[in-house]
């Protein structure tokens, strides 16, 4: 059936054999029907570019990458190693997040590879210096996810603060009749340390200062703000009430946040992290949180994700997360659309969207 | 009783707050307090045999201040509520007598103001049910937990811009939100745009913060016509008092997908919200406890104190009612 619809739509284009190159040609925008010669459309093209995605990350995303490009899922591969050796030669792309991105040992099985296209902002599951050697581009999702990223990171303080969650779960389980709700904890006014300043850190304290929060930072570099900078952590934890986790993760932030920075914030001190789980270190923490060395802590990401130290599971001072800093249908779909756009524009070569390396 | 106690000012107390139970001992080394609730005797008769020449009173915000009640303290010339509300005094009546009355003001607008924040952000983000979630042990085996929706460019209407809708348009506005209002007065200096109607308001936005006295105006005023022109993708909250939405109609628009989901303070029955929000996901409840922090406890003795003080000592409230 395609043949024949071919013929009527596309008479003068060679019909790709692959009858799904051929409906993705046919339902193209760009196929015109004029007589003369055309070069095959950009979609017919990339077809047949090998995508390596490396986990399930959103049904949108894989959809459109399956539509538009030759689609591997990493994570449905029963022998993986085999697997990268018997398709290396098609892989183009690897499409990452913060799960599952492009190792040093990944990005040398595929000598094909000429981007990775990262479903995050944070890169730290992404050999950077590899790609640079081999000339691989790497790409990810800044600005689109800042936004909600910095609502929950409030909104993890507010829960913690003021026990939302645990009063919730009072009110349904009937306690209410019994008695009140004992005192919880104002937000408004706080000292907030932010480590990181960048886009998500900036837009955490703009968020604060409408709750009348003092806001101070630690950043690599000073920054042209009014905010008060603090050279170190541990200084940063002495002087804020809420310490909130908000830079990149790298082998210099790794455990960032340790026992002395945990000591400093001390046993009325509240941890938010939306950062990395390696960030802090969760043995330390955990043991602070158990013992009431910590006043409390909103995490949203861990070491070992989806592991989660059960011990924390059953203390009212802590609000635990899945992952969900960027978890709207709204930023999905905007982190989607990101991912794709760059991987469109590096094979159609354009400037790519929003590079790295 | 001490030996110097018969000089301490004497006191009624109605309730009794949940601030003069915290602040006992320091309340009691200032002033002298008739506790009604340690007798036998009824309210009525323990006024009318106790409090003859009682001239102050202090109130909890649930306690019904009625001309009944009034009329059993004949020498009373000052109420301090704990609240910020006033509905539950007969404000007529303390007028008619030429009682003054005391409130807390605009004092813990910044504490209901942050909680009607964080309930809307819980909603919006499933805060409280990814912490269940995740606390029941599900997410190794579900990897997928459910997105939320965004706040920023929701576009919120505040209901009552008042001291507390205030303080939420300001953190609101933070968050990347559109602000507009519905108010009994338009306010002149304020740059969101007003409605002139809650229906109004309800089909201009997405998200409703309730932020009014309850009245006899304001009673079912988010009833299931503003649900429906607020939509199936819209989000309440409320951290006035519950009987300002008519919660039979608010349960059925959740149960029935006609409003997306709910942050509720209040409840037209309190402590009896009504059970079937139980089994609902989209919704977060919060046990009447918008004020009840430490610091605005702490705030609030100090106040108390402050309104007494100024009382026996002839000089001005801190923080009397507004005339209207």
């Amino acid at each position: 059936m395609i043949a024949t619809i071919w013929r009527r739509a596309a008479p003068h284009l060679s019909r790709p054999s692959h009858p799904r190159a051929a409906l993705a040609i046919l339902t193209s925008h760009t196929l015109t029907f004029s007589t003369t010669t055309q070069t095959p459309s950009p979609a017919a093209k990339m077809d047949a570019i090998g995508v390596l995605m490396m986990c399930p990350m959103n049904t949108y995303l894989e959809q459109e990458l399956d539509r538009r490009f030759k689609l591997f899922r990493y994570w449905t591969q029963p022998k993986q190693a085999e697997f990268l050796s018997q398709q290396a030669e098609s892989i183009r792309a690897v499409v990452g997040n913060a799960t599952a991105g492009a190792s040093a040992d990944l990005i040398d099985a595929l000598p094909r590879l000429e981007i990775v296209s990262c479903f995050s902002v944070g890169l730290d599951k992404v050999d950077l210096a590899r790609c640079g050697e081999k000339g691989v581009r790497v790409t990810n999702t800044p600005d689109v996810l800042t936004d909600d990223v910095a609502d929950l990171a409030i909104g993890l303080m507010l829960a913690v603060l003021r026990r939302i969650c645990v009063c919730d779960k009072y009110v349904r389980s009937g306690a209410w009749k019994l008695g009140d709700f004992k005192l919880t904890t104002k937000f408004s006014g706080k000292r907030i340390g932010i480590i990181g300043l960048g886009r998500i850190g900036l837009a955490i304290a703009q968020r604060a200062e409408a709750f009348d929060c003092p806001i101070s930072y630690h950043s690599r570099s000073k920054k042209a703000t009014n905010y008060t900078y603090y050279s170190s952590v541990v200084e940063l934890a002495s002087n804020s009430d809420i310490l909130v986790i908000a830079c990149a993760l790298t082998p210099e932030t790794t455990r960032i946040v340790n026992r002395e920075v945990i000591d400093a914030l001390g046993p009325k001190g509240v941890l938010i992290n939306i950062g990395r789980g390696p960030h802090v270190d969760e043995a330390e923490l955990v043991a602070a949180l158990v013992e009431g060395r910590l006043g409390g802590a909103g995490l949203d990401v861990f070491e070992k994700e989806p592991e989660v130290p059960e011990q924390l599971f059953g203390l009212e001072n802590v609000v635990l997360l899945p992952h969900v800093g960027s978890g709207t249908e709204e930023t999905r779909k905007a982190m989607a659309d990101l991912v794709l756009g760059n991987l469109e524009a590096h094979f159609s070569s354009k400037p790519l969207l929003t590079p790295v390396v | 009783m001490g030996s110097g106690d018969e000089q301490l000012p004497e006191i009624v107390v109605l309730g009794p707050p949940v601030v003069f139970a915290l602040y006992d001992q320091q309340f009691s080394s200032r002033f002298r307090f008739l506790r009604p609730w340690e007798s036998e005797e009824p309210l009525p008769q323990f006024l009318a045999s106790r409090a003859r020449s009682t001239q102050a009173a202090i109130c909890s915000g649930d306690f019904s201040l009625s001309a009944a009640v009034l009329a059993n303290l004949p020498s009373l010339r000052l109420v301090v509520t704990s609240s910020a509300g006033l509905n539950h005094i007969d404000l007529t009546e303390c007028r008619r007598r030429g009682i003054a009355v005391a409130y807390a003001g605009n004092f813990f607008s910044p504490d209901v103001a942050d909680l009607a924040v964080g309930l809307l952000i819980d909603v919006l983000r499933k805060v409280s049910a990814g912490n269940r979630f995740v606390k029941n042990g599900l997410w190794p085996n579900k990897p997928d937990f459910p997105l939320g929706f965004k706040l920023g460019g929701k576009r919120v209407g505040i209901v009552g811009l008042g001291s507390i809708g205030f303080e939420v348009a300001k953190r609101l506005k933070a968050f990347g939100c559109g602000i507009s209002y519905y108010s009994r007065k338009k306010k002149p200096f304020v740059s969101y745009t007003s409605y002139s109607t809650i229906h109004e308001l309800a089909s201009n936005c997405n998200v409703l913060v309730l932020c009014c006295s309850l009245t006899e105006q304001t009673h079912h005023l988010v009833n299931r016509e503003v649900m429906l022109a607020l939509g199936k993708d819209g989000v309440i909250v409320n951290i006035a008092r519950g009987a300002v939405i008519d919660e039979k109609e608010l349960v059925a628009c959740l149960l029935r997908g006609e409003i997306a989901g709910a942050g509720l303070d209040v409840f037209e029955h309190e402590p009896r919200p009504s059970p079937e929000l139980y089994q609902l996901n989209n919704v977060v409840l919060s046990p009447h406890n918008a004020v009840l922090t430490e610091e605005s406890m702490e705030g609030l003795y100090q106040l108390i104190c402050g309104n007494l003080d100024a009382f026996f000592t002839g000089k001005p409230l801190l923080s009397q009612i507004p005339d209207e």
